[in-house]
């Protein structure tokens, strides 16, 4: 009864354009954000519950934030311009390992030259910003192949940038400024002066960038562009025949895909692991932005958070419940069951709900709009 | 009904010839289309109708033969350069992208008057924003001509036949085509809606000056509309004239109705 938006007139298509046109919904988002970035850090900074220890942000809130990140990155390519890809965490390698190449200094001889290519270190930020740019210029590269080829081969082709990217950074000891165990590690997190090192700094940081890059997102593809997306993807042929050139389109969907995903490598690395090795940005991350896309809801910015909290949050509830329900498991039966269970959540919620978490949320509003007296 | 302006041509099809593998689908086919007018273009299932549309907007490139567009003679029409030239169509089985809004989708007609890039859409301010207004209030007008107020908000797929004809038309529209290229726009209607659609066509051709070419089984409808009508039929040209002269064409009336041997 009280999600009604009986009586709010628009009377300009920019009210009517907003991202959420429903005062309700604005409501809503409201108080979300009030809880993440004033609420979260009081409670973790007096430690009362749940914050009493730094697990919530370290396990679940960081983390979350990172991969949403990348979900959206993934989301655009995928969801929104319809071209699979399985490459989503050699993105995000690309972004980790050229910002942590960037922040320690560029050093290339070249020595049939006889001069050599240098690069100061940079800041953090600037290292971080222009490691998505250079995930974004590997993602036109690794998108020109779509010109020609679609759907499945596509997959394929977009599965060797992600072996090829992990043998590279594993194999080539530039990458690592030759380190001998091929582990990294990130550089201090100074912006501006400000040192971001408590897990609080850590997630506010996080938060911030992602809100960010989140709306600025949503802003393209309500725009021209993303319309020029969706419409490669529901019909490329018409689309061709309107105007839409899908060169143009779907390497700007790579180039915006990849930036994206490559700056939440570069904060997987440098805020959330710290140090790394290329094992963690294998094959395995890839699968999992992408199932976080599909059960969120493709096509939907607010679908890759929900898919993001969904992959993230059960497998660690479902390790959780037995324990506190004090069921005597051992460690090896829980991790089974967590196959398990997580599974077949995954398999009824698509065969209930193919289109995700989006899509049931964009339903039950509707029922609510008339609940409780539907007609 | 509106009369041609002048009898300058937009449109010359020369000497057109095309084949899948062993199937002729047209056998120099030539014909023009004239500014202003609406031109119709029949003739029985498997005459080549479709095959010649998609010749003139670039989507099939034909084996010889030229089209001659706004003056320009080429070889074969690319798709994107028959958009910019101001060539739009609609199709016989619904294109639509099935995902969109219809507003999204008659807006995505606008693609290639957005002057604003990558970067302004993402900031989605200041000259962007303006821009999506602009575009914003041009495609109201095209749901406000068509009647589609109710349904601007609907994901198309969800909409009936008849309304996804009325969109794919807006879209087509929104681009301010020049020549306007419909595919059995009336296709499973019934006659309400195919009265509709008839308006709809008449009042585009008047208001806007669009030239239109249009397939059309209904042949009421075609004889209503058109001002010269072409017949096609195993890919060659068997009439072509006003209504009135195709309808007595011996040609045309033996590709219909079969003749005794």
């Amino acid at each position: 009864m009280l999600y009604r938006e009986a009586g709010q007139f628009k009377t300009t298509y920019v009210e009517d354009m907003a991202i959420f046109p429903i005062r309700q919904d604005r409501i809503a988002l409201a108080v979300l954000l009030g809880i993440a970035f004033i609420g979260v850090p009081l409670l973790a900074t007096f430690h009362i519950w749940p914050f009493g220890s730094d697990y919530l942000l370290w396990a679940i809130l960081l983390p979350f934030l990172i991969l949403a990140l990348a979900a959206i990155g993934t989301n655009i390519l995928v969801g929104y311009c319809g071209q699979i890809s399985l490459g989503s965490g050699a993105f995000m390698a690309i972004g980790a390992y050229s910002a942590y190449k960037l922040v320690t200094g560029v050093h290339i001889p070249l020595a049939w030259l006889g001069c050599a290519i240098s690069i100061p270190p940079l800041s953090v930020l600037a290292s971080i910003l222009l490691g998505g740019l250079i995930a974004a210029g590997v993602g036109i590269l690794f998108g020109i192949p779509s010109l020609r080829i679609k759907g499945l081969y596509l997959a394929v082709a977009t599965l060797a940038a992600q072996f090829f990217f992990d043998w590279a950074f594993l194999r080539i000891p530039w990458f690592t400024n030759y380190a001998p165990s091929g582990s990294v590690n990130a550089p201090e997190l100074n912006f501006f002066g400000l040192i971001v090192q408590s897990p609080i700094e850590r997630y506010l940081l996080c938060l911030l960038l992602v809100t960010l890059m989140a709306l600025l997102a949503k802003n393209l593809v309500r725009g021209n562009l993303g319309r020029q997306w969706m419409a490669i993807r529901d019909m490329d042929i018409a689309a061709e025949l309107i105007g839409i050139r899908p060169l143009y389109a779907k390497l700007t969907a790579f180039a915006v895909s990849s930036f994206i995903i490559g700056v939440a490598g570069a904060l997987w690395a440098f805020v959330y692991l710290g140090s790394w090795e290329p094992l963690a940005f294998s094959i395995d991350r890839s699968l999992q932005l992408l199932f976080m896309v599909i059960i969120g809801g493709l096509g939907s910015i607010m679908g890759s958070f929900v898919g993001a909290a969904f992959i993230l949050i059960v497998p660690i509830m479902l390790n959780l419940i037995p324990a506190e329900l004090g069921v005597p498991l051992s460690t090896e039966t829980i991790a089974h069951f967590e196959f398990i269970i997580f599974g077949s959540l995954i398999c009824y919620l698509l065969i209930k709900e193919p289109h995700g978490f989006a899509r049931l949320i964009s339903i039950g509003k509707e029922k609510l709009r008339l609940w409780p007296f539907p007609y | 009904m509106r009369a041609p302006d002048t009898n300058e041509i937009l449109l010359q099809v020369e000497a057109v010839a095309l084949s899948f593998g062993g199937v002729r689908a047209l056998k120099d086919v030539s014909f023009n289309i004239r500014k202003g007018e609406i031109r119709a273009i029949i003739g029985p299932n498997g005459a080549g109708k479709t095959s010649m549309l998609n010749v003139v907007n670039g989507f099939y490139h034909p084996d010889h033969g030229t089209i001659t567009f706004k003056g320009r003679t080429r070889d074969k029409m690319q798709p994107f350069e028959a958009a910019r030239g101001g060539i739009a169509r609609t199709f016989q089985n619904v294109a639509l992208f099935k995902g969109m809004s219809a507003l999204d989708n008659i807006m995505a007609g606008r693609t290639l008057k957005v002057r604003r890039g990558l970067l302004w859409q993402v900031l989605r301010y200041g000259p962007a924003l303006r821009e999506e207004l602009e575009h914003r209030h041009r495609v109201e007008e095209i749901i406000d001509f068509l009647e589609i107020e109710a349904i601007r908000k609907v994901p198309v797929g969800r909409l009936p036949y008849g309304l996804q004809k009325r969109v794919e038309l807006g879209r087509a529209l929104a681009m301010e085509p020049e020549l306007l290229l419909l595919d059995e726009p009336m296709a499973g209607m019934n006659l309400e809606e195919k009265e509709d659609m008839s308006r709809f066509i008449v009042d585009v051709n008047n208001q806007y000056g669009t030239t239109i070419a249009l397939i059309e089984h209904d042949m009421a409808v075609v004889m209503d509309l058109s001002e010269s009508v072409a017949v096609l039929d195993h890919g060659v040209k068997i009439a072509d004239g006003t209504p009135d002269e195709v309808k007595n064409s011996q040609a045309v009336i033996e590709a219909y109705l079969g003749v005794a041997h």
